[in-house]
C-alpha cells in the first residue's frame, strides 16, 4: 500500500514539473471555455432550462468540462502511450519481474497526474469562469466532497478504459487506432462537446448508460445538486459498477496477455 | 531513418547550388518551398508504407472533427436558430473556418513540434542544414491524415450551399474560394507566430492551440452570440474574423459584427498578406534568441 501511494506521489509530482506546460494548458482551456460558455447561453436564451439546467447550471458544466478534461483524461493524455511503448519495445517483461501489480502500478501513477491536473489546470479556469460569469456552485461543502468523490470515481473509470486499450498493444503493436477510437468515444460520450442529457431518444439514453458518462456527466450533475440522497448512491453505484467491471475486465485481458509474452535474448 | 533521409535530401540541395553566391530574398522563398516540397514527398512515402494505419488515422480525423458538428446538429434538435443564425447559415460558418484551418493545419500543422525541438536540442540539427529552417520545421513530420479534417470542412461547406437560401451574385461566389485560401493564409501565420513564440517558452505548445482550435471553434459559430470585446479581439488583435465571419456575412447578406463598413468583407487577402510579413518577422526575431540546450 505504501508503494502504491509513493507512485501516486510520484505522478503527481512528475506532472507539477511542466510549470510552463501547465500555465499554457490553463490558458488554452480558459479560452475554450469561454468560446463554449457563449455558445450555451446562446443555446439557453432559446430554450431556458433546456434538458434540465437552468443557464448558470448550463455554464457550469462548461466550466466543469473544461476543469475535469485534463483529470478525467477525457482527450486521452495520460499513462497510456507510455504502457503502449512498453509493450511494444518489451520493456513490459521487466515491469511483469517487479513485485508490484501491473495495473495497480499504472493506476497508483494516474491517480497522481488526475490530483495534480485537477489543482494545476481545474482550480484556475473554474475560479475565472466563476468571476466572469454567474455560476451555480454548491454553497454546502458536502456537495464539493460528494463531487470530489465522483471525480475520483470517473478518473478510476477512465484509466480502466484507458488500460484496456493500452493492454491492446500486445496484439495489435501499434495501438494508435485502438487509442484514437477510445479518445473520440471519451470526447463524445463523457457530455464534453454537449450535455448528454440533449442527446435525443436512444442515443440519449445509450450514451448515458456507457462508462464514458462516469467522466463528466455524472460528477457534473453531483456538482449541480440533481443526485441527492438515493439518487446520489445510485449515482455513485454508476461509476462504481463500470469501475470494477472495466478493472476486472483489465485484469483478465492482463492475465491473457502475459502469457503471450516472449522475452527476446540478444 | 528519417532523420538521414532528411539530411539527405538537404545534402541534395547544397549540391546543387552553386558555391558563393549571395541568395536574394525570393530564391530563398523558391528553396524553401522546394525543399518543403522535398521533406513532404519522403514524409508522403513513408506514410503510405503502413497503408492500413494511414485510412485508420484518416477516418479517425474525420470522425473527430464530425463529432464536433454533430454537436451542433443536436442543438438544433432542440432550437430552430442559434443567435439568430439557422443550421444552413452556421453550416457556411463552420465549413469555410473548418475547410481553411484544416489546409493551414496540412501544411503547416506540424509546427507545434517546435517546442519538443528546442528542448531536446535536435533544432541544431535543422539549424546546420543548408535549407531554411522554416520550411524544415513546417514539413516536420508532415501528417496526411489531416486530409480527414479537410473533408469534413468542405462536406458541411458542400451541405451549407446546397441549403442555402443565397441570392448568388458572381462577387458571392467568388468570395467562397477567397475565403476559404485566404483564411487559411491567416490561420497559416498564427501557427507560425506560435512556433516562434516556443522559442521562448519551450513547452507552451498549448498557448497556440488555444489560438488555432480555439479559433476555428468560434468561428463556426455567429459573431452575435460573443461579447463585443472578443469579437474586437478577433477582428483588430488576432484578425481571425477575417478568415470566415466578415466574407461569409457578406455572402450571407448580414449585417457585420461592431458596425464595420461593407467593404470589409473583401480584405481576406490584405489581412492575410499583412500577417504573414509580421509572422515572418516574429520568426526572425524567435530564431535569433534560439539558444541551444546546455545538456
Amino acid at each position: 500500500m505504501r508503494l502504491y501511494a509513493v507512485v501516486a506521489a510520484g505522478g503527481f509530482r512528475r506532472y507539477a514539473t511542466y510549470r510552463v506546460a501547465t500555465a499554457a494548458g490553463v490558458f488554452t482551456n480558459t479560452v475554450f471555455g469561454f468560446v463554449m460558455a457563449y455558445t450555451y447561453m446562446a443555446l439557453w436564451q432559446e430554450r431556458p432550462r433546456l434538458g434540465g439546467y437552468d443557464t448558470s447550471q448550463a455554464l457550469t458544466y462548461v466550466w466543469l468540462g473544461q476543469a475535469l478534461l485534463m483529470t478525467c483524461a477525457m482527450m486521452g493524455g495520460g499513462f497510456e502511450d507510455e504502457l503502449m511503448e512498453r509493450i511494444r519495445t518489451g520493456d513490459i517483461a521487466v515491469d511483469l519481474y517487479r513485485p508490484a501489480d501491473l495495473q495497480l502500478w499504472w493506476l497508483a501513477g494516474d491517480l497522481g497526474r488526475a490530483a495534480f491536473h485537477l489543482l494545476g489546470r481545474g482550480v484556475v479556469p473554474m475560479a475565472l469562469g466563476a468571476l466572469a460569469f454567474d455560476l451555480a456552485l454548491p454553497g454546502s461543502p458536502w456537495r464539493w466532497l460528494a463531487f470530489l468523490v465522483s471525480v475520483a470515481l470517473g478518473v478510476v473509470v477512465s484509466f480502466a478504459v484507458r488500460f484496456l486499450v493500452a493492454l491492446s498493444a500486445f496484439w495489435l503493436m501499434d495501438g494508435a487506432g485502438a487509442m484514437q477510437m477510445a479518445w473520440l468515444a471519451g470526447l463524445f460520450f463523457s457530455g464534453m462537446l454537449l450535455p448528454l442529457n440533449l442527446f435525443p431518444g436512444a442515443l440519449g439514453e445509450v450514451a448515458r448508460a456507457l462508462p464514458w458518462s462516469s467522466l463528466l456527466q455524472v460528477p457534473a450533475d453531483v456538482f449541480l445538486g440533481r443526485h441527492t440522497g438515493w439518487d446520489l448512491v445510485r449515482a455513485y453505484a454508476f461509476q462504481a459498477g463500470w469501475a470494477v467491471a472495466l478493472l476486472l475486465a483489465g485484469r483478465l485481458l492482463q492475465s491473457v496477455a502475459t502469457r503471450r509474452v516472449v522475452v527476446q535474448g540478444g | 531513418m528519417a532523420e538521414t533521409e532528411a539530411v539527405r535530401v538537404g545534402a541534395a540541395e547544397a549540391d546543387r547550388r552553386p558555391e558563393g553566391t549571395a541568395f536574394s530574398d525570393r530564391s530563398r522563398l523558391v528553396e524553401g518551398v522546394r525543399a518543403y516540397g522535398l521533406i513532404v514527398a519522403m514524409w508522403l512515402r513513408s506514410t503510405l508504407a503502413y497503408r492500413a494505419s494511414f485510412v485508420m488515422t484518416t477516418v479517425g480525423n474525420f470522425v473527430a472533427t464530425a463529432f464536433d458538428f454533430l454537436a451542433i446538429m443536436l442543438m438544433f434538435t432542440h432550437v430552430d436558430a442559434l443567435g439568430g443564425f439557422t443550421l444552413p447559415e452556421i453550416a457556411l460558418l463552420y465549413g469555410a473556418s473548418a475547410t481553411a484551418f484544416g489546409l493551414s493545419d496540412l501544411v503547416l500543422g506540424s509546427m507545434d513540434r517546435l517546442g519538443r525541438r528546442v528542448r531536446d536540442g535536435t533544432l541544431d540539427t535543422l539549424l546546420v542544414r543548408p535549407v531554411p529552417v522554416l520550411a524544415q520545421v513546417a514539413a516536420d513530420r508532415f501528417a496526411l491524415r489531416r486530409l480527414g479534417r479537410i473533408t469534413q470542412g468542405l462536406l458541411v461547406l458542400g451541405y451549407a450551399l446546397v441549403t442555402l437560401d443565397v441570392e448568388w451574385t458572381p462577387l458571392k461566389v467568388v468570395m467562397l474560394p477567397l475565403m476559404v485560401l485566404s483564411g487559411a493564409a491567416i490561420f497559416g501565420a498564427v501557427f507560425v507566430v506560435g512556433a516562434a513564440f516556443q522559442f521562448f517558452a519551450q513547452d507552451a505548445s498549448e498557448v497556440q492551440n488555444a489560438f488555432t482550435y480555439g479559433g476555428t471553434t468560434l468561428l463556426q459559430y455567429p459573431p452575435s452570440i460573443f461579447a463585443q470585446d472578443l469579437v474586437r479581439g478577433v477582428t483588430f488583435v488576432v484578425p481571425l474574423a477575417f478568415v470566415s465571419w466578415l466574407p461569409a456575412l457578406y455572402v450571407l447578406g448580414r449585417d457585420y459584427p461592431l458596425g464595420l463598413p461593407g467593404w470589409v468583407a473583401f480584405l481576406p487577402p490584405l489581412v492575410a498578406g499583412a500577417s504573414w510579413v509580421l509572422a515572418g518577422l516574429a520568426w526572425r526575431v524567435g530564431l535569433r534568441a534560439y539558444r541551444s540546450t546546455g545538456s
